[in-house]
């Protein structure tokens, strides 16, 4: 009899995990193909009303974002309720993981519900997707950019995507500290300056109370996108400036001196040994300036959020990474690897409400202000509100001064795998295990083995 | 209650039936297609036939993996199962704290492969850089010991139970027959206990075996592949094919290397099992 019950209840418990699971993948489609067909009587019947209010005035279609960025996941979230308060459309936000971008959108997008939203880095990342991008040519947030230049287009010219914010890097130098060593930030107009006044800090560390001039150069996988990516740009943008040209399939490497002796002093005059930085990360490096044992940081206008915690603005300047080529024109590294590209095979009415809840987010007051306020973006886009950040407000200085900013290159590197080769290289050749001409030739050769398997 | 279960067999079998299917034979089976393909994500695919398998051999990394790999398998699977062994016999002795022993010994193993990964990562470049050697990032010698090191920690442990229930269950009859008849400890161990746990021996070097070759959390955490892919193993070179390259055509390639790398784990452990197998004895 017992056992007779349990059996029963076995097998009940058994049939009813494989029903329900049965139960619910045969409802999803049907309750979708019921909501798309709602949708698309409303759509119909809109047809003739003006299509940008079409979104605002009823809830026809959804939007579903999947963000790069993990900063600003929260800001995000908020921002879409505001959204969906505001005009009644559904929109989802998912943030990948740092680092698992494309892993997360390769599944995402696969899916039935696949994000319309998402973003690509720039050309390399945009021959991945290209398919899948929409057409944003006349749509009308390419109407509100400042610039042309913010639009990546494939090559049939169509837009594929739009930048949606700017940002610069350069050297984040803690003015506090540089004053009590005697200098100040107007004392550094060259590579020349910097590697004077590094080394000096460096040999008065002691007194300055200071452990090194730069923060640790953190060479960790996970951490050394600062040197394989940020800094890499520098030696390629010289090189396609000289040639005049923002795309090749094979780089000379003319300017790799110049990366050396940057690299040189960021490893020499730093917090810590060299051999040990294969194992330093980025949040290191961020503490050791947080804590005032290093004077120079190199990072981005979007490390202000943690930075400004501990410092006023007053304390604040990021410096152009000279590279002792045109030191008296070099401008902050400013640009972007962020561009929103709407997912083409989304159900028409979803890619019009994607459409307009991006370019809400670029335009409305409340949009705009989140955007600049909270996230802490430069948005290239005429409507933008001004950001607080004072990384950013250095770059339209030095800009307005007559210096040039450094366009950012990178996104033309030819894959992961060729920055993770320099990586490599980089590490090792910090650590003494490894020479420069194994990082010259994980840049030149790798480069052009990397290009030349893409085709 | 024959009857039942032959009326009833549905219910019991088809649940199951279902999750297999599209568990794992759906996607195992759609995978062999893709590998066959050119495509970035699942839904739009174009069929490519063999290119992908041809560029699998051409690309030295996916080589020095496999190579890796087969010499990190050896090395594991011998060092797991002989501490395992070593340490089994000591706490079936009658020790005093035997239990907690066994427990302390088993916990390694109810900790994931990331975190170890990491923790040890710290554990031992500390080690390293108070010795001045390179750091485990540097150096693929290195890499591979603390991989070694990782994986016999984490391991030992339940190898060990495997090999403690196998030695419980030799009968104390033969033993006491043995030692009458006068044999030594070393005869008694490897005329009487070590055919007698030829079972435990088999499970557990299948185990260890395949845990090895597939092994990709650790490597990712412990070295991620650095230097430059040198330790890098076949699973991770999978992945990195898969995520790191720009275009369509390497998402097929790592396809073709996943199904390749299906093929040698599958080969090896038929061979291993029929091995290990054929020395089991009945008592």
């Amino acid at each position: 009899m017992n056992r007779k019950l349990v059996s029963a209840v076995l097998g009940a418990a058994m049939a009813s995990t494989v029903l329900a699971g049965c139960g619910s993948t045969a409802s999803a489609p049907a309750a979708q193909t019921e909501e798309t067909a709602a949708e698309e009587e409303t759509a119909a019947g809109e047809e003739t009303a003006d299509t940008a209010e079409a979104g605002a005035e009823s809830a026809a279609g959804k939007v579903y974002y999947l963000n790069f960025k993990p900063e600003a996941d929260e800001h995000w979230q908020s921002l879409a309720a505001a959204y969906t308060e505001e005009t009644g459309v559904p929109v989802t936000v998912v943030t990948a993981a740092s680092g698992e971008y494309e892993t997360t959108l390769q599944s995402e997008i696969a899916k039935s519900d696949a994000p319309t939203l998402f973003q690509v880095n720039g050309p390399v990342g945009l021959a991945n997707w290209k398919d899948y991008c929409y057409d944003l040519t006349g749509s009308d947030i390419v109407g509100n950019l400042t610039s042309d230049a913010y639009a990546l287009k494939n090559d049939e010219g169509a837009i594929a995507g739009v930048a949606y914010v700017i940002e610069s890097y350069g050297i984040i130098t803690n003015k506090a500290l540089l004053e009590k060593a005697g200098y100040s930030v107007d004392d550094i107009q060259s590579f020349d300056d910097l590697k004077k006044v590094a080394d000096d800090i460096q040999a008065r560390a002691d007194e300055l109370g200071v452990k090194g001039a730069f923060a640790s150069t953190g060479m960790d996988a996970s951490s050394d996108w600062r040197f394989k990516t940020h800094l890499a740009n520098l030696p390629i943008y010289y090189e396609y400036q000289e040639d005049g040209i923002d795309r090749a399939d094979a780089i000379k490497g003319s300017y790799l001196d110049n990366y050396k002796n940057v690299f040189d002093l960021y490893i020499t005059d730093s917090t810590c040994d060299p051999a040990e930085l294969s194992a330093k990360t980025a949040d290191d490096a961020r503490n050791e300036f947080l804590n005032g044992e290093a004077v120079f940081y190199q990072n981005g206008s979007w490390e202000y959020g943690s930075l400004s915690d501990k410092y006023s603005d007053d304390e604040l300047a990021m410096i152009p990474i000279y590279f002792g080529v045109n030191d008296a024109k070099e401008g902050l590294c400013t640009g972007t690897e962020n561009y929103w590209c709407v997912n083409a095979e989304a159900a028409p009415e979803d890619i019009q409400a994607t459409l307009d809840f991006m370019n809400w987010c670029v335009s409305s007051e409340t949009g705009t202000k989140v955007m600049a306020e909270d996230m802490g973006f430069t948005i290239p886009f005429t409507t933008a509100q001004e950001s607080p950040n004072v990384f950013v407000k250095q770059d339209a200085e030095m800009t307005a001064a007559g210096k040039t900013p450094v366009s950012w290159n990178f996104t033309t590197m030819p894959s992961e795998n060729w920055k993770n080769g320099v990586g490599s290289a980089l590490t090792a050749y910090a650590a003494g295990t490894g020479d420069w001409e194994a990082v010259k030739a994980a840049f030149v050769d790798g480069w052009a083995s990397e290009y030349a398997m893409m085709q | 209650m024959e009857k039942a279960i032959r009326r009833y067999w549905p219910v019991f079998v088809l649940p199951t039936l279902a999750a297999f299917i599209i568990g794992f034979l759906w996607p195992f089976l759609w995978g062999i297609y893709l590998s066959f393909c050119q495509f970035q994500t699942v839904n739009k695919v174009k069929p490519v036939g063999f290119s992908n398998y041809m560029k699998v051999f051409a690309d030295p990394t996916f080589v020095h993996a496999f190579w890796f790999t087969a010499l990190f398998t050896v090395a594991s699977t011998l060092i797991i199962n002989l501490a395992a062994f070593g340490v089994a016999l000591l706490l079936t002795r009658k020790i005093k704290g035997t239990n907690l022993f066994r427990t302390v010994f088993f916990m390694p193993n109810l900790i994931g492969g990331i975190v170890l990964g990491y923790i040890w990562q710290s554990l031992l470049n500390g080690l390293l850089s108070k010795w001045g050697w390179p750091l485990l990032a540097l150096s693929e010698k290195e890499g591979f010991w603390g991989l070694i090191i990782l994986m016999a920690w984490q391991q030992i442990g339940y190898m060990m139970i495997i090999y403690i229930a196998g030695l419980q269950n030799v009968s104390p009859e033969l033993i006491e027959a043995a030692q009458i008849d006068g044999a030594t400890a070393a005869q008694t161990l490897v005329r009487i206990k070590v055919p007698m746990v030829m079972p435990s021996i088999t499970i557990c070097s299948f185990l260890t075996l395949t845990n090895s070759f597939k092994l990709f959390d650790q490597n990712l955490s412990l070295t991620n592949g650095e230097p430059a892919k040198n330790t890098q193993m076949l699973a991770m070179n999978i992945y990195d094919t898969f995520y790191s390259r720009s275009g369509p055509q390497w998402k097929g390639i790592g396809q073709a290397k996943a199904v390749i790398f299906f093929l040698v784990v599958v080969v090896i452990s038929l061979i291993q099992l029929r091995f290990t197998k054929s020395r089991e004895v009945q008592a």
